[in-house]
Parts: C-alpha cells; sequence; structure tokens
C-alpha cells in the first residue's frame, strides 16, 4: 500500500482523505485536527478580508501552503456567473489553477445545479482550471462531467453537513463503474463507518468537513476517519468475500469423533 | 496636496489620498499582497497590477482571501455582492 498514491490531474496526493476548514473553534483547533487526519488536501473559501479588524488572524498562517494542497472552494455560489468570479477570484488569490466547483440550486438542501455546473466547468476548464466538481450522485451528470474535462468528480453522499451518510451507494457504485477518473465522496459523511463504506465501495478518496469539525471532539474524529479511510482503502484493495444467505463452516469437519 | 478621494472598499467607504494605487490602499490596510486578491470595479487584478493601478474617486474595491471552508454553508450570507450598492 504504500505505493498507492492518488494522482488527479498530474497531481500526486498521499492522503485519501480531504478535509474542510471550516466550522472550526478557532484556527489552532482546525490545524490540530488536520494533522491528525493526515489529509494534504484542504478546502478554503474565499471572503472579504475583514479591513475594518486588522489583527484578525490568516488561515495561511496556519494551514502551510507548501504543505497543504489547497483547494479553494466556490461555496455559497448559486449562479454560474458567481461560481466562475469566484473561482478567477481564488486563483488570483491563491498559487494554483485548482477549484473545487460548487454551483447550487437551493439553500435548504444545498444540492447542486448540476446544469450550471456543467456550464460554469466548461467555462473554466477553457481558462485553464483543474475544475474538481462538487456534484450530485448522478452517473450521467459524473460522465458529462469527465466528458468536458474534470480530471476528478466529487459526487455527494448526502446533503453537506446533514451526516446521513451514503444515501444512494448504487448510484455511487454505477458512477464509479461509469468514469475512469478519480472519484472524491464529498459531503454527508456523519462518523467513521460513513468513510469506512465510501472507500469500501471503491471511492479514490473521501472529503469531509462538518462530520469531524461539529464532532463533540473533533480531534479524535480526525484520527477516527483517517484510520476509517485507510481502513476501507485496504478493504477495498482486499476484495472482500461474496455476501451468501447461508453458512459455510470455518473449521472443518473431517478429524471430528 | 490634493484633496483626498472617497473610494469604497468591501462595501464601505474610505478616503483615500489622491494619486494612491492599489498597493498603497493594501499597505495601508496591512495586508500582504500573496494573500489576497483584489477586484477593481469587478475586474480582477494581476498581482503585478497592484502598484501599477491607481485609484480613482467612485472606484470600488474587493479585497478577498481564503477563509475556512468546507461545504457551501460556510458563510454565504458574507458573499460578496455582484453588484455594487
Amino acid at each position: 500500500m504504500h505505493n498507492d498514491r492518488l494522482v488527479i490531474a498530474g497531481r500526486e496526493f498521499k492522503s485519501r482523505l480531504w478535509v474542510g476548514t471550516g466550522k472550526y473553534k478557532d484556527f489552532a483547533e482546525t490545524k490540530k485536527a488536520i494533522e491528525v487526519s493526515g489529509a494534504d488536501v484542504v478546502t478554503v473559501a474565499v471572503r472579504r478580508v475583514n479591513i475594518t479588524d486588522r489583527s484578525k488572524e490568516n488561515l495561511l498562517d496556519f494551514i502551510d501552503p507548501k504543505k497543504y494542497t489547497i483547494l479553494p472552494n466556490t461555496a455559497g455560489c448559486y449562479t454560474v456567473e458567481d461560481a466562475v468570479r469566484y473561482a478567477r477570484l481564488a486563483r488570483a488569490a491563491g498559487v494554483s489553477d485548482l477549484v473545487k466547483l460548487e454551483v447550487l440550486g437551493d439553500e435548504k438542501t444545498l444540492f447542486p445545479d448540476t446544469g450550471g455546473l456543467i456550464e460554469a466547468a466548461k467555462i473554466l476548464i477553457k481558462e485553464g482550471f483543474i475544475v474538481l466538481p462538487y456534484t450530485n450522485d448522478d452517473p450521467i451528470v459524473a460522465k458529462k462531467l469527465v466528458d468536458i474535462g474534470c480530471p476528478a468528480v466529487m459526487p455527494l453522499a448526502a446533503p453537506i453537513g446533514s451526516g446521513l451518510g451514503i444515501r444512494n451507494p448504487y448510484n455511487l457504485k454505477i458512477i464509479m463503474e461509469t468514469v475512469k477518473v478519480p472519484i472524491v465522496v464529498d459531503a454527508g459523511v456523519g462518523t467513521a463507518s460513513d468513510a469506512a463504506l465510501a472507500m469500501e465501495y471503491g471511492a479514490d478518496a473521501v472529503l469531509m468537513n462538518t462530520a469531524i469539525a461539529g464532532a463533540q471532539d473533533p480531534i479524535a474524529m480526525a484520527e477516527a476517519m483517517k484510520y476509517a479511510v485507510h481502513a476501507g482503502r485496504l478493504a477495498y484493495k482486499a476484495g472482500r468475500i461474496p455476501r451468501k444467505l447461508y453458512a459455510t463452516a470455518s473449521s472443518p469437519i473431517e478429524g471430528m469423533l | 496636496m490634493a484633496d483626498p478621494l472617497q473610494i469604497q472598499v468591501n462595501g464601505e467607504s474610505r478616503d483615500c489620498p489622491s494619486g494612491a494605487t492599489v498597493a498603497d490602499l493594501l499597505r495601508e490596510l496591512d495586508l500582504k499582497t500573496e494573500r489576497v486578491a483584489v477586484e477593481l470595479n469587478l475586474e480582477i487584478l494581476d498581482r503585478q497590477e497592484f502598484d501599477r493601478r491607481g485609484l480613482k474617486a467612485g472606484d470600488r474595491v474587493e479585497i478577498l482571501s481564503f477563509i475556512g471552508g468546507g461545504g457551501p454553508d460556510d458563510g454565504w450570507r458574507r458573499r460578496v455582492p455582484t453588484h455594487a450598492q
């Protein structure tokens, strides 16, 4: 498993657990949780600088961009125009062409507007962005995103922050069989078993924020997620036994009295 | 010395000295140029342009940087308005 590296658009990643940086108590906790999780990809949002309180610390003082791949998102964008604008701002503020593209359809569910997502992805890919799209668990949309040039797709497990776990494992499995690029299961994970399941199904990575930051002990949960993702990946590679309805004895009958 | 000009920075009115550039404004706000993105009247500037772009009265400047975020529910209410007010 030592060479089991994840490669997306020619970039190699050590960790198959990616984490968000929102909702933590403070930057110190954010930093500690990320360190413990072992993640080397961290998502960030782009927002106005607080110009009235100049003493305010900067996230990048805690998360070293030389050590981590900073993946800016277009969180909070409900239109193609907004998402494209935020992606461009993220590129201007950062160091790379990577963007986690989100075009949301609805404030209540935060489900992606997949039509807008494809449109925004096309524009950004043409501008040289490496677009990692946050999408629905829809195999047809996943295929379209890959066809237009996304080097990975990030289908949701469940609504953002819901902690419901994988609501449609069969769709995720179909996506994994349909597209040839890495699949990052993004959003909806509640606890370690959800992350392990995603990896056992064959996901290439799992991205989460609330499941760690919102846990009663975020640092302990970060560690749990690290092992869950690792265990799930190992189990996937090992190949599970088929499910059967009836028992098969493990101990031989031969030699019994 | 010329009168100061009034500009909008992140939605708030602010005086800046006549002849000031974007780089001057960032320096005054004590912001590191390598950590921010600047939009001047909806045009995103390259960092190299910061000290070439002068500010004029009525300019709308948006200064953004990375904050903690994961999912789309992180601070969407603090979004930058698309249409300046």
